[in-house]
């Protein structure tokens, strides 16, 4: 029972819950019983290794704790589980600032070599450059000139109403009527130039869109109507591989050019046209297309883009069939009559020329 | 103190490590070590020093931090060293108390990185360990550099003997005196209210039985500990 009285004594001194008076008897206590003395230093040690365990067993608890956490949350692996994330984000966590880094250098080499290329090349290449560019800006004024043309030969589509366009022509009538493409005819009226140069005012008589064909009439009073026209208009289908040649005004010129007949239908199998072997350059729309009789057997039409001298023609019946349309529609016309017998048959191509030239017209259509 | 085998500058961060792996030369290297210096700034100074608070004051944030920067690499190690998880478990548990123990000195200062701190303990625990359980048979692999620990580690396996004497006087104490004693130090319950969980009739009774148990418990302790001595 003493014992219990002085260890509860010692708790309290120890714990600081004496008040002065019982401390200061207790304090001389201690001074005067060894036995006392040696019991406070040992109950205070015995105190402090108490705390230590407890607080031991504490950090000890909360530690078991946290693991069991972070592995339910996945933050630790104790090989049982997958982790979450696959590995190849894994890698490209761990990687992509190297990653970053190696595409930046490699950004700022390639546009370093790639500015120092432009640098030099620019400086070696300059005198040549600058008259290709001189070149180019020539090649370019006669693009812009042909631009309108080019459309129309390949797309038949009126652009601007203001643009003029232009194209072949050749007469089928000693009266002055000429026949082009329809597709060349745009606007509201067209003027003619013969290969001489001397420009006729004309009217547009009749256009076939389906046909791609039109008729124009001379109506200029400084025309005279010719005698006769040299050539005739073939009624039937020309034969495979007939060499044929043509006239027209791809330039302010005329020019002649020549080739063979390659196939009896035209672009995608189209009857009403041949595919002609000729290099066609816009402008030549419209141009009549001789065999070596001098029969015309067909009116360069188009040409296909990707390929090269393919061209098209659009047969020579067809310009019976407009002709008789017209003279159907409007008794005008009855008079008109196509040429049927030709006088260039076993004549040199130079010959045949020179008698044609005269009846091939460049014509030239304008809008409001 | 811990001290770190590589000597540090005013701020404590181990510079001579990164000028070591600078040698190398590589770029990758540099381009890593660059930011290991980066965030050893922000760390070493204020970061790991609350960290430690939080460690010493139990809480549970603090050593979860801890615990989820450190854990994998320890892991590994043991791991890789014929150590299973259970025993990684274990010996970085270990090692946290040791550090736990150390932060709770009032003239602890950290002069290096608690990684380097927790890497060198565990890999002289599973030392020992090994040593221990007759495995020991090749060099164990460092990949790290350690801190200088054994002056630690003899504090912590004597605290560790105590611990083992207090735990085994505790549990030969018997019921309810164990109860009692938990009850009064470990719970911190007050006299009313362990008078009322244990059935005594008052405060007194409670007061008086808890003494007689903590009689027997240090005649229980002491019969070891000076033995132990």
């Amino acid at each position: 029972m003493d014992d219990i009285l002085l260890l509860d004594a010692v708790e309290r001194y120890l714990n600081g819950e004496m008040d002065t008076e019982e401390r200061e008897y207790f304090e001389t206590l201690r001074k005067n019983t060894p036995e006392v003395d040696q019991m406070v230093v040992e109950h205070n040690m015995f105190l402090h290794q108490m705390d230590a365990y407890i607080a031991h067993t504490n950090i000890k608890h909360t530690l078991h704790n946290v693991h069991t956490y972070l592995l339910e949350r996945g933050d630790l692996n104790e090989g049982g589980e997958i982790p979450t994330r696959g590995k190849v984000i894994q890698f490209w966590n761990k990687y992509k600032k190297v990653t970053a880094i190696a595409a930046s250098v490699g950004g700022v080499i390639a546009l370093f070599i790639s500015g120092l290329a432009v640098y030099f090349s620019s400086t070696v290449n300059d005198p040549k450059l600058q008259q290709l560019g001189k070149d180019l800006e020539e090649v370019k004024k006669s693009q812009q000139y042909q631009g309108s043309i080019i459309n129309e030969v390949k797309s038949k589509i009126p652009l601007n109403a203001r643009l003029l366009s232009g194209g072949s022509g050749f007469l089928i009538d000693t009266k002055g009527y000429i026949i082009t493409n329809a597709h060349v005819l745009r606007g509201t009226g067209a003027i003619v130039i013969n290969s001489k140069g001397k420009e006729f005012k004309s009217s547009i008589v009749h256009i076939d869109e389906q046909k791609d064909l039109a008729i124009l009439k001379i109506t200029d009073e400084e025309y005279s109507p010719v005698k006769s026209i040299p050539y005739s208009i073939q009624k039937s289908n020309a034969d495979l591989g007939e060499e044929i040649f043509t006239l027209g005004y791809p330039r302010n010129e005329i020019v002649y050019g020549m080739g063979y007949l390659s196939a009896k239908s035209g672009f995608n199998g189209d009857s009403l046209s041949y595919q002609i072997q000729i290099s066609a350059n816009p402008g030549n729309s419209g141009a009549p297309v001789f065999n070596q009789n001098g029969d015309v057997i067909g009116i360069l039409s188009t040409r296909q883009a990707q390929a090269d001298g393919v061209a098209f023609a659009v047969k020579s019946k067809s310009i019976y069939t407009v002709v008789n349309d017209l003279k159907k529609n409007d008794t005008a016309f009855e008079k008109l009559k196509l040429p049927t017998r030709s006088t260039l048959k076993g004549e040199g191509r130079k010959a045949q020329i020179n008698k044609v030239e005269d009846y091939v017209y460049y014509v030239k259509a304008y809008g409001k | 103190m811990i001290w770190c085998l590589y000597p540090n500058d005013q701020k404590g961060n181990p510079v001579p490590r990164i000028f070591f792996k600078k040698f190398l030369g590589v770029l990758w290297v540099t381009f890593n070590t660059s930011r290991v210096l980066k965030s050893q700034i922000v760390k070493g100074d204020t970061n790991e020093q609350a960290l430690l608070k939080g460690l010493a004051n139990n809480d549970s944030k603090a050593i979860e931090t801890i615990y989820k920067e450190n854990f994998n690499m320890v892991q590994s190690f043991i791991l890789n060293n014929n150590g299973s998880y259970d025993e990684a478990r274990d010996i970085f548990q270990e090692a946290m108390i040791a550090l736990y123990e150390k932060a709770q000195t009032e003239s602890f200062v950290l002069t290096c990185q608690i990684k380097t701190y927790i890497y060198s303990i565990c890999r002289r625990l599973w030392l020992k360990r090994l040593q221990q359980l007759g495995r020991y048979t090749t060099q164990v692999d460092s990949m790290e550099e350690t801190v200088a620990v054994a002056e630690d580690m003899e504090a912590h396996e004597k605290r560790n003997v105590e611990f083992a004497i207090m735990d085994r006087a505790l549990n030969s104490l018997g019921e309810p005196c164990k109860s009692l004693l938990e009850g009064y130090y470990l719970k911190k319950m007050d006299m009313n209210a362990l008078a009322q969980e244990f059935g005594y009739t008052n405060a007194d009774n409670a007061k008086n039985q808890k003494y007689k148990c903590l009689m027997r418990l240090k005649k229980l302790f002491f019969s070891q500990y000076n033995i132990g001595e």
